[in-house]
């Protein structure tokens, strides 16, 4: 019998050591062809240009292999999307979290969450055809696709995330530490903004990072809506072409193994770089404020 | 009983959480510049009781409380009562250390910042003031601008009392403060109150008779909700008034 019991939990931990290390081969796997199918464009194109070169013509004679303008297109979707989203994002996790009735509570959050399961094409469709016009006629663009409206699906995207787990780490704040606040005749938004959010701080960067992570490496939404074009804009609502989009795209056009297909892998590293910095960013956070986050022993 | 200036009067107080009664027709004084320790089994409402005197059960949904509570003569659950300004007058310490995850000096300062105080001169003052009472100054002097996290639970719980007192209150409200600590510790904490009630009136729910009996002045035993006996507390433990105040004393339950 007790023979049994160690052989089966001697079986069951090899399993989950198995479907864990083959999933880790997969996604090494996959890193290792992006590499090999990426690199080989810097034989032809110096690492200077292609980071650099402002210009993006892939098809033209000769081509011009320089992301610059899709990476900035993508740093400035990201970074407008959350000025858009933090705020809205923390600040409903807060209200949701200190202020809302427990029955508000419970019917808003799980509405909230829902909103993060909209498919990112649901989310463009509704920005090509509902506020680009709008943005066309009020603000007389010559296109409502653009940086602005991009912006703006993005942050759609990314507040449920960005709200949820920020409420979960506020939820999660020690009853005690809030009590030791009041105690001390703090009033309750005192208490908000000089304990209980600097004590939730890590969760809520979690939050932000992850929300913005999402921003950076969606496709669909700014293939959709941010009006597709190479070029480094100059106002918020000039098209942009981030780099999720371009790779969509042209991937189905670019003949196989040419300059042109490697372009497109070598955008997908520093894609790769992005969010990977991003999630890195995120751990670093939630380790560091970890141990000062609650109050113990 | 000793005649002394009554600071808290408490009138017929009863208390629910939601359709639960958990105290029953309490009624006792509160004397100035007295330690009244509060005994009883564990769920007596002991606690509950204690958290009534700031008003910190307001935090608990579908609460309620019938009854007065004269704090100076006014009634605290008056609602024309500021209950930030009741919590300044009176400070609470928990059982369980809570100091918020700032530096120790933030940490003292927070019920004067809150206040609305600014002068830094002040804050540093009174900061060093209380941890000096709180006979934690020595050990931090040099570290008050790490993070309170890093003391240990006794250090912890010192701080806390430090920042109960930094804001002056006029009594101070101790649930367990020692229950969680080592009994080096605790006998630290001990010695602080005895300093503490020149300063402050204090009342203190403890499990620990010893406690009681060493550090008090009036004792009240609490058993299910009813305050069964209040008096002095060498009448208490000597000669207790009740059967269930003498069997509690003597260990015969509890």
């Amino acid at each position: 019998m007790k023979y049994n019991k160690r052989l089966t939990e001697k079986i069951i931990e090899y399993l989950l050591f198995i479907v864990a290390f083959s999933a880790l081969t997969c996604v090494a796997l996959i890193v290792i062809f992006l590499f090999y199918e990426g690199l080989p464009i810097f034989e032809k194109v110096g690492f200077k240009e292609f980071f650099f070169g402002k210009y993006w013509y892939p098809t033209s004679d000769p081509p011009a292999f320089g992301i610059f303008p899709l990476f900035i297109g993508s740093v400035l979707v990201t970074i407008l999307s959350s000025l858009i989203a933090v705020p809205i994002g923390v600040m409903t996790a807060i209200y949701l979290a200190e202020l809302a009735s427990p029955i508000v509570r419970k019917i808003v959050k799980p509405i909230i969450e829902l909103l993060a399961a909209l498919p990112s094409v649901v989310i463009g469709f509704f920005g090509m055809v509902v506020v680009a016009p709008f943005l066309q006629e009020y603000f007389d663009l010559a296109t409502g696709l653009n940086l602005f409206n991009a912006s703006l699906m993005l942050a759609f995207m990314s507040i449920p995330t960005i709200c949820s787990i920020s409420e979960d780490a506020i939820y999660g704040i020690p009853t005690e530490l809030k009590e030791g606040s009041f105690a001390l005749g703090a009033t309750h938004l005192q208490t908000i903004i000089r304990v209980i959010i600097p004590a939730s701080i890590s969760g809520i960067s979690v939050a932000i990072t992850l929300g913005m992570a999402r921003a950076i490496g969606e496709t669909m939404v700014v293939l959709m809506v941010a009006g597709g074009a190479a070029m480094i804009p100059e106002s918020i609502f000039d098209p942009v072409r981030p780099m999720p989009a371009s790779i969509a795209a042209e991937m189905a056009e670019a003949p196989y193994r040419s300059d042109h297909y490697h372009a497109l892998f070598a955008i997908g590293i520093v894609l790769f770089l992005f969010t990977s910095a991003f999630n890195l960013v995120a751990d670093y956070i939630s380790y560091k404020y970890k141990e000062k986050g609650s109050a113990t022993l | 009983m000793k005649q002394n200036e009554i600071k808290i009067k408490i009138q017929n107080l009863n208390f629910f959480y939601g359709e639960k009664q958990a105290l029953f027709d309490i009624s006792m004084d509160i004397f100035k510049n007295q330690v009244t320790a509060l005994i009883g089994p564990s769920g007596c409402g002991k606690s509950t009781f204690l958290r009534c005197l700031n008003r910190m059960n307001d935090l608990i949904p579908n609460s309620k409380v019938e009854g007065a509570v004269y704090f100076d003569g006014k009634n605290i659950y008056d609602p024309q009562v500021d209950v930030v300004s009741l919590r300044r007058k009176v400070g609470m310490v928990f059982q369980k250390p809570n100091p918020f995850p700032k530096s120790i000096f933030e940490n003292v300062a927070y019920g004067l910042k809150v206040q609305g105080i600014k002068d830094k001169y002040l804050i540093e003052q009174k900061v060093e003031e209380s941890l000096k009472m709180a006979a934690l100054w020595d050990d931090v002097k040099d570290r008050l601008g790490e993070s309170a996290m890093g003391l240990s639970g006794g250090q912890q719980q010192r701080l806390c009392i430090a920042r109960a007192i930094a804001v002056e209150p006029e009594v101070l409200l101790m649930d367990e403060p020692a229950s969680a600590l080592d009994p080096i510790a605790t006998k630290k904490i001990e010695e602080l109150i005895f300093e503490l009630k020149k300063n402050f009136t204090i009342v203190i729910v403890t499990h620990n008779m010893q406690q009681a009996a060493r550090i008090s002045d009036y004792t009240g035993f609490f058993f299910m909700g009813k305050l069964i006996e209040v008096d002095t507390t060498e009448t208490i433990f000597t000669k207790p008034g009740k059967k269930e105040t003498e069997d509690y004393i003597t260990g015969r339950f509890g």
